[in-house]
Formats: structure tokens, C-alpha cells, sequence
């Protein structure tokens, strides 16, 4: 067997709430439409990226995959940048197309709207399953076989979902405290499944690329392709199977600018790689297929990839995003109950995690005022929007009941 | 380190924030071992301030002070030229700064020359320019506030204080500015090259607001009416056109529109106080708006204590010291963009002052949701702690040691 790198990119975008204020709620039920010259004017944002990172990216990905039979990817695509692609830039979809067409280009499951609904509704989380697998069938003709849940979070109860659910693999981070003395580096089994197996994100060589690439005052700096591939070799040792590098598909040229060099660097290291014979990229179900699980691994509480605590505190850290998940997540049936699908959808995409994560205060109020991106003054008018959209949700409920159409 | 200090008030016979700063400074500065003579223009007993030595420039009474002669009235100066005032005529602003220059030319003579003269704001900048020609000692000129921020969103203030700073501002070999905004007051709108400029916030002692139980007592109706539900939103202030209170009043309003459970606690006095009133009639909310006229002591400790939210709306603040006492209070903040004390606090929402619609917004948002409230009352709490005197004092003493050896920046 050979040795291989699993590539894996998360490709997402929220619908970011405007200055949408209380003289709108009840009034004006459009909580996306920014036009304004601001960080949350969704479809300014969306041309950027896909200018910067989604149209270069897929064009090199497309060069890699024609130039190297065995250079392989994986992409979870959420349904809301699937969305705004299709309503700004269909090329884009053309471009991801493109990819999964050459049948080396895995589209990986998740929620559709980019979600924390496995953590307050089973019924609303397969919900969004369903919604996403339905979307990478009818725009791509693909069916997906591994899952990846919002912000690589992961658990037990998650993987016994996915386990029953029918995925053949799931992803998580490949966190210290989880894995102990053992290496990221093997295909494992959750513990009490039957069939998955799990990948386990290599984050120190993946946030090298991720986080540190552009990076001058890193002892790494600059990064070169054979640099890097030293670094994966030793990695992988002598009987290392995979390293799995996971990130947002946004690191390329958004995240990380053109002008670092990341681009070339990418390609170089592709190529550089698969000039051992020993070497290969697999995509995320591939490995699970390739490999035979090494062992088994427990995790009672959820992890994330994000933060050094690598858990769910910039999403459900602090009162204010206790409170709006809370309102949010219980008009579900409410919302269901009325058929009425604009105002589903609205619902549904204030289930975006990336919400919350605006009203993140971690290192906030210490001054650090960009430990967490976001398009807002501050955490507390994000959580003003937000409350403000999910009041006029509630008025539309109300509304729509009042009228009987039940 | 022997340090001249020309101030105008302190507490307890301050009317604002100068006299609250001067205090908390000049008692930190002693306590990193500066020996400091200060000057005020009139003659009280001030309690707690043994650290130093306090000369009285005449012998009017604080009474005169508040008065005739508010610390931060500039309207009614109308005589450039202190030669042409009458030494004797006590009653106006001008004659008690030019007192107040007489005296401090008698002191440098008895006290000799100081390491430096420290003057703060346009009322005493006169009286360190005086004292720097008679003892060569370098004069450092500290704004609270400029003429440009007193007078509101209305033109440039009075022209002759205007011209006082410009020349006190001139003659300074460095300026001390309480925020970034007011630094670009000095640069702007009085053409002083920047590198003149530092910026030292102002801070906030938490010991000398002491212990004590807030028993709810105060303001007993409008405690009875948060027992059902109602959210009290006050601000702390002197009713001047600088604070930005017709466009507060216009917020309110408009919020109420949205969410009828507010009131708010206007407490403090001054000249807009009868415009204030009748506005709120105007809006139709003055069954919600709350007067407490002047207030001290445990009324005005209770006035932040009663509050949910405090407001800060001024049009133009060089600081903002009642932030900081609102936040220890237990207050939310919403402070303007065009408040310097935003400079040094993250925890707060933040609007424009003439943004009447996004105050409204923010006040109902924070009304309506405990969440919210609890978050930034929490979060401001940790923040504000940080902000000490005693780093502020560091920072001083060592622009006194720069200046003493003779360094220009």
C-alpha cells in the first residue's frame, strides 16, 4: 500500500446578516440583502473570494488532477456558498464541477446550512444532511460517503449517528489529549461503531500551509516544497499510512494572499511528492477503504478544529450565543409546521455557525478585538442583528398561524 | 521630582472630570515619589490630599466657583488681554485668572524653579506660560477638553479661549491629550504638529469609590418599576450641547416605539435642562423620562447603580471619566464613536452620536435580552479593572525625567 496524503478543503460562506435593526424587525424580512459598501454585504464578499481564492484554486486544482493521475482531492462544499455560487457566479460551480468530473475529486457530507444542529435537533441536523446530499447530487451527479460536521466538531454520539447513518468515514481533528501516544497518521475506528472508520486531521503540518505559511516571523518561514516534504516524510516515518491535511479551501489566496507564493508552493509540493513512487494522495473515502483501522478511539467530549482548546467555546461560550442557539433552535417545529419555504430557508440560514461565532467575546474584552473575525463593530451587535432577524422569524410564525394556514 | 501642578478644581469642589482626573493623578504621581505643589483658585478644605502641598490663589470661597465661574463656563470670557483686566473684580473668570497668574508668579519665587509645571486645560495654560518665562522650567500643557469640544456641534466655542490654548498649546514643550480624538482636535483644528502630542488616558480608582451596598433605596420608583420588567437607561452629566442629550432623548424615543418597558434617569444639571424637558414632552415620552437635577454623594453613586444601561452621547468627549464609574457601577455601556474613553474599552456598543436610530436599536437589544445584558455588564467589569492611576502616574514620571533632561519628544 502506499503512503498517502489525504487533501481535504472545506469550501463555505454564511449569508451574514445586515445592519438589520428593530425598526426593521416585523417591516422588512430581508436579513441578507446588504448593498452597502460593508463586511457584510454578502455578495461583495463572495466576488472577492472567488476571485482570490475559489477561481485560482479550482484552476490549479484542475492542473494538478490533469497532470497527476494519482493527485486526488476531497471538498465539503456547504449550500450556502453553493447558493450564492449559483445566484453570482456560476462559473464557480462549473469550476467544482469540472472537478468532480475528472473522478478524482470527492464531495464529503455535512450539513447544509454549515450548522450546530447535531447539537440541539437530531430531527433538524438530518434534516440538513439530507438538504446537502440532495444539493452535491443535483449539481454535481455525486453521492457522498464520508461526513464531516460543522467546524470539524466531533464526538462518540456523532460518529454513532454517522456509523448508523450509513457513512463509511468521518472526519475529525487530530487532537493531543484525544489521540495520546498515538500518531494521526492511521485510519481509526470510533469507539462502539460497527463499519466507520475516522481520519484524524494532522494539524501541525496542516496549519504549517493553513496558518504559518505566509508567516515571516515563523522559524519555518519560507516555506518551501521540499522543505515541506521533509517534514511529511518524517511525519510519516517509517510506517506512517496517511497524513491527513485538512483546512478551508479559503487558506489559497483568500486566507493566505497570491503574492506569498502559496499557489506555486502548492503545486511544487504536489509535485515534489509524487515523485517518489511510494507516495500517492488518496481521497477521504479511498483511505477508509485502503486502510484497516489501527485502533479505537474514544471521544466523550466534542471536539473542534478550532482554537487551543479545540472545542466548542466560539460558537457556545458565552451567554448571548447560549441564548440566540436556544430561541433559534426552538421555532423548529413551528417553522416547519408552516410550509412555507422563504421563510424556512430564512430560518434555516441563521442556523449558520458562523452567527454565534460573531458573538464570540473570548480574548475580547482583553483587548485582542481580532482574535475572531468578524464583519460586525463587536460581538454584542452581531448578537443585536441576530436576535433582532430571529424576532421577525417569530412575527412571520405568528403571521402566518394567524392566518390558518396551518 | 518636584512638580508644579496648576489645576482649577478638585473634589470635592469639582463640577466635571478635570477635577476627578487632577485628583487620581497628582495622587498616584506622589505615590511614585513626585513632590508636587498644587494651585487651585480658590480656598476649601480638600479631604485625602495630605500627598501634597494645596496653595489657594485668592480666597474666594468654592461656593464662587460654581456660581460665577463653572469650571468649563468659557462662554462669558470676552477680554483676551489679562493686562487690561481688573485685578480686583473677583466676579468674573478673567479677573480670577488673572489672581490666579499673579499668584503662581509670587510662588515660583518663594518655591523655586520645579522639574516641571504641569498645567491643566486653557484655565491655568496663562498661568504656565508665566511660570515657565520666570523659571525656565519646561512646561507640560495636559487637555481634558478644548474649546472645540465644550461647544458642542455648534462652530468652534468662544475665540479668545480658542486663542488662550492655541498659544498655551504653542508655548508647550509637550502636550499630554486624554485620547486619540482629542489629539486630533490639537492637530486639526489647532495646527500643532503631532510628535508635540502624547496620549495618556485617563483611569479610574476603584478604592476610592468604596465599599458600599447599593440598598435600592434612592430611586425607589424606578427600582419598583425594574421589579416589572422595565430596563432604566441614565447617563451622568452636565447639560450642555457637548453631551449630546437632545440626540439621547431622540434615541429613547425612538426605542420606545419599539419596546415600551424603558425609562431613563437624566441625572445631573445645567444649561439645556428646560430645552431637555420640554422635548421629552415633544416626544411624548415624559412620563419615562426621569430629572434628578444636581446630585452628589449617594444619589449620584445610586444614579449609576439604578441604571441597567448608562449612555454615553456626547457630541464631542476628550475623555469621559463616568464611563469607567458606570461600568464599576454594573452598568452596560453604549458610548459614542465620538468618545475618547472608547479608545481603551472593547466590551462596550458603540454608536454615532447623531445615530438616533442605532442607539434605539442597541438600547432595545440590550432591553430585550438578559443574555445580552448579562454579557456586557460581565465583560466590561473585567476591562475596566485593568485601567489604573498608577500606570498612568509611571507614564507621567517618565515624561517628567525626559523633560528634565532637557529631551523634545
Amino acid at each position: 500500500m502506499k503512503r498517502g496524503i489525504v487533501l481535504y478543503m472545506h469550501v463555505h460562506q454564511p449569508w451574514r446578516i445586515r445592519d438589520y435593526t428593530v425598526f426593521d424587525t416585523a417591516e422588512n424580512h430581508d436579513y441578507f440583502g446588504d448593498f452597502t459598501e460593508s463586511h457584510r454585504n454578502n455578495k461583495d464578499i463572495f466576488e472577492k473570494v472567488a476571485n482570490k481564492s475559489y477561481r485560482p484554486m479550482t484552476a490549479l486544482l484542475r492542473r494538478m488532477l490533469d497532470t497527476h493521475p494519482e493527485f486526488k482531492v476531497s471538498l465539503s462544499i456547504s449550500g450556502t456558498v453553493l447558493e450564492q455560487a449559483e445566484a453570482w457566479a456560476p462559473d464557480v460551480i462549473d469550476a467544482f464541477r469540472a472537478l468532480v468530473a475528472t473522478g478524482r475529486c470527492e464531495i464529503v457530507a455535512e450539513t447544509y446550512y454549515h450548522s450546530l444542529a447535531f447539537f440541539y435537533s437530531r430531527s433538524e441536523f438530518e434534516h440538513q444532511v439530507e438538504l446537502h446530499r440532495a444539493k452535491v447530487k443535483e449539481l454535481f451527479g455525486a453521492e457522498t460517503k464520508v461526513f464531516r460536521n460543522t467546524e470539524l466538531s466531533y464526538d462518540n454520539n456523532l460518529a454513532s449517528w454517522a456509523d448508523e447513518y450509513g457513512f463509511k468515514g468521518i472526519l475529525s481533528e487530530g487532537w493531543d489529549p484525544i489521540l495520546g501516544w498515538r500518531s494521526p497518521n492511521y485510519v481509526y475506528k470510533p469507539v462502539g461503531t460497527k463499519n466507520i472508520k475516522l481520519l484524524m486531521k494532522n494539524y501541525r503540518l496542516s496549519d504549517d500551509i493553513a496558518f504559518r505559511f505566509g508567516n515571516k516571523a515563523w522559524e519555518g518561514y519560507p516555506l518551501t516544497a521540499d522543505k515541506y516534504d521533509n517534514w511529511v516524510n518524517s511525519a510519516l516515518g517509517d510506517d506512517g499510512q496517511i497524513i491527513n491535511l485538512f483546512m478551508d479551501f479559503e487558506t489559497f489566496g483568500e486566507n493566505i494572499w497570491e503574492d506569498t507564493g502559496i499557489f506555486a508552493f502548492f503545486e511544487d509540493f504536489v509535485g515534489r511528492w509524487l515523485s517518489n513512487p511510494a507516495n500517492t494522495f488518496y481521497t477521504t473515502s479511498e483511505a477508509c477503504d485502503t486502510f484497516e483501522a489501527v485502533d479505537e478511539i474514544d471521544t466523550p467530549h466534542t471536539t473542534t478544529w478550532a482554537d487551543s482548546e479545540r472545542d466548542l467555546s466560539a460558537w457556545l461560550g458565552n451567554h448571548m450565543q447560549h441564548e440566540a442557539m436556544k430561541y433559534l433552535y426552538e421555532l423548529e417545529s413551528d417553522i416547519v409546521r408552516t410550509g412555507d419555504e422563504t421563510l424556512i430557508s430564512d430560518w434555516r440560514r441563521l442556523t449558520t455557525s458562523d452567527h454565534p461565532y460573531y458573538m464570540c467575546t473570548k480574548y475580547f474584552s482583553d483587548g485582542d478585538v481580532h482574535a475572531y473575525f468578524s464583519p460586525y463593530d463587536s460581538p454584542y451587535d452581531a448578537f443585536i442583528y441576530f436576535m433582532n432577524a430571529l424576532r421577525d422569524v417569530r412575527y412571520r410564525i405568528y403571521d402566518h398561524h394567524k392566518h390558518g394556514e396551518f | 521630582m518636584n512638580i508644579l501642578m496648576l489645576g482649577w478644581e478638585l473634589p470635592p469642589h469639582n463640577s466635571g472630570g478635570l477635577g476627578v482626573a487632577c485628583y487620581h493623578l497628582s495622587k498616584a504621581l506622589a505615590a511614585a515619589g513626585a513632590s508636587i505643589d498644587f494651585v487651585l483658585p480658590y480656598d476649601a478644605h480638600h479631604p485625602d490630599t495630605e500627598y501634597m502641598t494645596i496653595h489657594a490663589a485668592t480666597q474666594l470661597n468654592p461656593i464662587h466657583k460654581f456660581g460665577l465661574m463653572g469650571a468649563y463656563d468659557s462662554a462669558s470670557v470676552d477680554e483676551f488681554d489679562l493686562d487690561k483686566v481688573d485685578l480686583r473684580d473677583l466676579q468674573t473668570m478673567r479677573g480670577v485668572q488673572k489672581r490666579y497668574v499673579n499668584f503662581v508668579e509670587r510662588l515660583v519665587k518663594k518655591i523655586g524653579t520645579p522639574d516641571a509645571i504641569h498645567a491643566h486645560d486653557w484655565l491655568t495654560m496663562e498661568a504656565g506660560m508665566r511660570a515657565k518665562e520666570l523659571t525656565d522650567a519646561p512646561l507640560i500643557v495636559h487637555v481634558h477638553a478644548t474649546e472645540y469640544d465644550r461647544a458642542g456641534s455648534f462652530g468652534s466655542g468662544n475665540p479668545i479661549v480658542h486663542e488662550i490654548e492655541y498659544q498655551g498649546l504653542m508655548m508647550a514643550d509637550r502636550i499630554v491629550a486624554v485620547s486619540n480624538i482629542t489629539k486630533n482636535i490639537i492637530i486639526h483644528r489647532y495646527g500643532i504638529p503631532a510628535d508635540k502630542i502624547e496620549v495618556m488616558y485617563n483611569a479610574i480608582d476603584q478604592a476610592s469609590l468604596g465599599k458600599y451596598d447599593y440598598d435600592g433605596r434612592t430611586y425607589n420608583y424606578l427600582e419598583s418599576l425594574r421589579a416589572e420588567g422595565y430596563t432604566v437607561v441614565s447617563t451622568v452629566t452636565r447639560f450642555t450641547a457637548q453631551k449630546g442629550l437632545t440626540q439621547l432623548l431622540r434615541g429613547f424615543a425612538r426605542a420606545c416605539e419599539r419596546f415600551d418597558r424603558l425609562v431613563l434617569l437624566l441625572a445631573g444639571d445645567g444649561e439645556q435642562r428646560d430645552e431637555l424637558i420640554a422635548l421629552s414632552a415633544e416626544l411624548g415620552v415624559s412620563d419615562k423620562v426621569f430629572f434628578t437635577g444636581f446630585i452628589r454623594g449617594k444619589q449620584w453613586r445610586d444614579a449609576y447603580s439604578v441604571a441597567d444601561i448608562f449612555v454615553m452621547s456626547s457630541v464631542s468627549e476628550p475623555f469621559g471619566i463616568t464611563a469607567l464609574e458606570a461600568a464599576h457601577y454594573n452598568s452596560a455601556l453604549i458610548i459614542t464613536k465620538q468618545s475618547g474613553v472608547g479608545e481603551v474599552l472593547n466590551s462596550i456598543l458603540r454608536y454615532d452620536f447623531w445615530d438616533t436610530d442605532r442607539l434605539a436599536d442597541q438600547l432595545v437589544g440590550i432591553a430585550t435580552s438578559p443574555a445580552l445584558s448579562h454579557q456586557l455588564k460581565t465583560d466590561i467589569r473585567h476591562e475596566y479593572a485593568r485601567l489604573s492611576w498608577h500606570d498612568v502616574a509611571r507614564t507621567c514620571m517618565q515624561l517628567y525625567k525626559r523633560m528634565k533632561i532637557g529631551a523634545t519628544a
